[in-house]
């Protein structure tokens, strides 16, 4: 199978490209950007004119429900969504059902995410068995069965000994962790940020230290184990600013935070608008503007959909009582873009954002173009308005904060391993 | 997307009572002078006048209470309405029946009305946003959040005792955080214009960012009293020394009990005021409550008559409403 992208705008930050070129995939690998060498003969076209094309994008956190919550989404209806979305590769933490904490549950995810065959999944491995933060989990063995990296996912490990040896142990066996940093006390029946909204609603409220707090714990943690950790999403200024220092100084940390976080703030939930129900909450609008010149500075290296897809109902009822999240996959490209318009990013920084820099933070040879590389492609339309809604979004979960708004830049086509598992107009 | 205020029909009149936050001083007054021409009706021989005949009222009450539940039931029977209580276990609801089926239900024996109590904030407008448009919602109390008729009762009280709200100084004093009372209060206090709202308390109960609703903080009661016409003490929950908010009923009291001696930092003519139910010896006195200045039953009795106002406003636009359709 010879494929040819034709004329469109190759975006490649890896690699420094950007540029209108052909690229030319056989089977499933990308063998040339530029001219197709003369001997190569296409079986099939896509014409990519007027279109960017860019590496498969890779999202560091994503919820398929499955296994545990299939009235929610599947792996199959949820990695459908995310190739819509030009999400080629995805990790998925571990709080499903059961607990993604024995080989056996990691391989039935990649097993399932193969045989849906519409992205590729990488299973984040529980730190400790159950989540219940007692006890370390059974890392290397994890790590063979395929766990990309070691989380407890929404459960911080309250236990600072436990957490540090799980750091030390990961750290010996080269394991990347990627924690959200939350104090488990002072986060404890929250549901937004504590401040002018919480005020004004009356809802009990995860103040602002509730992750700076975790995150000083943390940066000490990795300061003394050397263990490779990522954190994330974040929702602080302060804890970007932490972090920022860090990194400055060294240490082996990384971060991320979610599309939503660029764009919304805590008044959004206004009149306890369910659907802005998040978590980590939405914070104050310094907190927004901090985590955008975060990303700008390059202290955040990947921007992820945090997709949480939902069922009608966990949604309505009394804000405390819905289920925090929304779904992400499939606006997290339109979203990202919004800031190449307003000045934050260019556009080869926003698919860095998107693909390489996440790539790297796993540790995985994802998010290039270059000759050779597995041929993950998306191909989006900088220029197609939409909006987001049930006629446009295959996700199961319509739980979108952003439903409705006008959108600018749509997936137009996208590739899994040189093979078409989404196109916009077919 | 900008929301239009959801309390409010499309020409600009009370659709729903769910907070006191976001409405014009003019409409707070019509429910103040409403009120007026209501407090006579329990005086009289037959204590009923015929507004809503034939309107069904129901009463949702998610979370106990006595004083509020039988205020709004006395309002609608004197009304002439009829009256549906309903006490909902919270904890049967969120088993099975959704809060949404409970409501088709109701909304299927042909209700005109809900009075919602609920202990989650945002429980009132998220009915007011699911139920059919026929329907009217009062919040009787939701979490932490409002309770706009107790707020107008209060203000109707202190209108009664001091004529104008511009020259007044109001002091609120106790758990601001939990309060669901004090919010509507200051939403209404400074949307009808008074000179000063102080709240009073240490800083674990009161929310973060309390200045940004417009009021003065104190933590000394002493100081906060200074020169106030109106105090207005709030019920103490038990639950708050387990949280860690404050060391014992004991030094609380010590600190921010209203008694004869701290409420004499008052101004010589102010009026003492509580939502009720009251926890004598923790956030009062017995001598302060019971005592001349003191107008904590003079609140219960003006609770029937603003809600009376409230109800009759609601309905009558509603029936104005449809009348201009139809």
């Amino acid at each position: 199978m010879k494929l040819c992208i034709h004329g469109g705008r190759i975006v490649d930050p890896a690699n420094g490209v950007d540029k209108i070129a052909h690229l030319c995939i056989e089977n499933e690998r990308i063998v040339s950007v530029g001219e197709p060498a003369p001997d190569f003969s296409a079986n099939r076209k896509i014409d990519a004119s007027g279109l960017i094309v860019c590496p498969g994008l890779v999202d560091l956190q994503a919820r398929l429900r499955e296994p545990g919550q299939e009235h929610k989404g599947t792996i199959a209806s949820e990695t459908s969504a995310a190739a819509a979305g030009g999400i080629t590769t995805l990790c998925c933490p571990p709080d499903t059902d059961p607990v993604t904490d024995t080989p056996a549950v990691a391989n039935l995810i990649q097993e399932l995410a193969r045989s849906a065959g519409s992205a590729q999944v990488l299973p984040i491995g529980a730190l400790t068995p159950g989540l219940s933060g007692k006890q370390i989990s059974e890392m290397a063995v994890l790590s063979q069965a395929g766990c990309i990296a070691f989380s407890n996912a929404d459960q911080p490990v309250v236990n600072t000994r436990v957490l540090r040896r799980a750091m030390e142990y990961a750290a010996s066996h080269d394991l990347t962790l990627m924690l959200r940093p939350q104090d488990a006390w002072l986060s404890a029946d929250g549901c937004v940020h504590e401040g002018a909204v919480s005020t004004r609603l009356g809802l009990p409220g995860i103040p602002e230290f509730a992750e700076t707090l975790e995150v000083t714990r943390l940066l000490t943690l990795i300061e003394q184990t050397g263990a490779r950790t990522h954190l994330g999403p974040l929702s602080t200024a302060r804890a970007v600013q932490m972090i920022g220092r860090a990194r400055f100084d060294g240490l082996p940390v990384s971060a991320s935070i979610t599309a939503h976080h660029l764009h919304l703030n805590e008044i959004d939930i206004c009149d306890f608008n369910s659907q802005c129900h998040l978590r980590p909450p939405l914070r104050s609008q310094r907190d927004q503007e901090g985590l955008r010149r975060g990303l700008a500075r390059g202290v955040i290296g990947a921007i992820c959909s945090d997709h949480q897809p939902h069922d009608a109902d966990a949604k309505l009822a009394p804000f405390a009582e819905t289920e925090p999240g929304a779904t992400g996959l499939e606006t997290l490209l339109a979203l990202s873009l919004r800031l190449t318009e307003q000045g934050v990013l260019t556009l080869p920084e926003v698919i860095a954002a998107l693909s390489w820099q996440p790539a790297k933070i796993l540790g995985i040879p994802a998010g290039t173009l270059s000759p050779g590389a597995t041929a993950n492609i998306c191909i989006f339309d900088p220029q197609r308005y939409w909006r987001p809604g049930p006629a446009t979004l295959t996700s199961h979960g319509q739980n979108s904060p952003v439903t409705g708004w006008e959108l600018k830049g749509r997936v137009t086509h996208t590739l899994l391993a040189g093979r078409l598992v989404y196109a916009l107009d077919e | 997307m900008k929301q239009q205020n959801i309390q409010l029909d499309e020409n600009g009149k009370l659709r729903h009572f769910l907070t006191t936050e976001g409405l014009k001083r003019q409409l707070l007054v019509d429910i103040l002078d409403h009120a007026e021409n209501f407090t006579t009706v329990g005086h009289r021989s037959i204590k009923k006048i015929p507004l809503l005949r034939g309107s069904t009222i129901a009463n949702l009450f998610f979370e106990p209470s006595t004083r509020t539940r039988t205020t709004f039931e006395l309002a609608a029977k004197r009304l002439s309405a009829d009256v549906l209580n309903i006490n909902i276990n919270t904890s049967a609801t969120t088993k099975g029946e959704s809060l949404l089926d409970m409501l088709r239900n109701l909304e299927a024996m042909h209700c005109d009305m809900f009075v919602v109590r609920h202990a989650r904030s945002g429980a009132a407008h998220f009915i007011a946003r699911h139920v059919a448009p026929h329907i009217r919602v009062i919040n009787a109390g939701d979490g932490s959040h409002a309770h706009p008729t107790q707020a107008m009762l209060d203000m109707f009280t202190i209108r009664r005792h001091k004529g104008e709200f511009a020259d007044l100084r109001v002091a609120i004093v106790g758990d601001i955080l939990h309060s669901r009372v004090a919010r509507s209060q200051i939403h209404a206090l400074t949307t009808l214009g008074v000179h000063e709202v102080r709240v009073i308390g240490p800083e674990t109960l009161l929310p973060r960012e309390v200045k940004n609703l417009g009021v003065h903080v104190h933590h000394d009661l002493r100081a906060g009293l200074t020169g106030v016409d109106v105090v207005i003490m709030l019920r103490l929950q038990r639950e708050r020394m387990a949280g860690a908010l404050i060391p014992s009923e004991h030094e609380y009291f010590e600190l921010y009990g209203l008694t004869a001696e701290k409420l004499a930092f008052a101004r010589p003519d102010a009026i003492v005021m509580h939502p009720g139910p009251i926890n004598r010896g923790v956030e009062i006195d017995s001598e302060v409550a019971d005592g001349p200045r003191s107008v904590i039953l003079e609140q219960v009795s003006n609770g029937i008559a603003v809600r009376m106002a409230v109800m009759s406003i609601i309905m009558g636009n509603r029936f104005g409403g449809e009348g201009e359709r139809e």
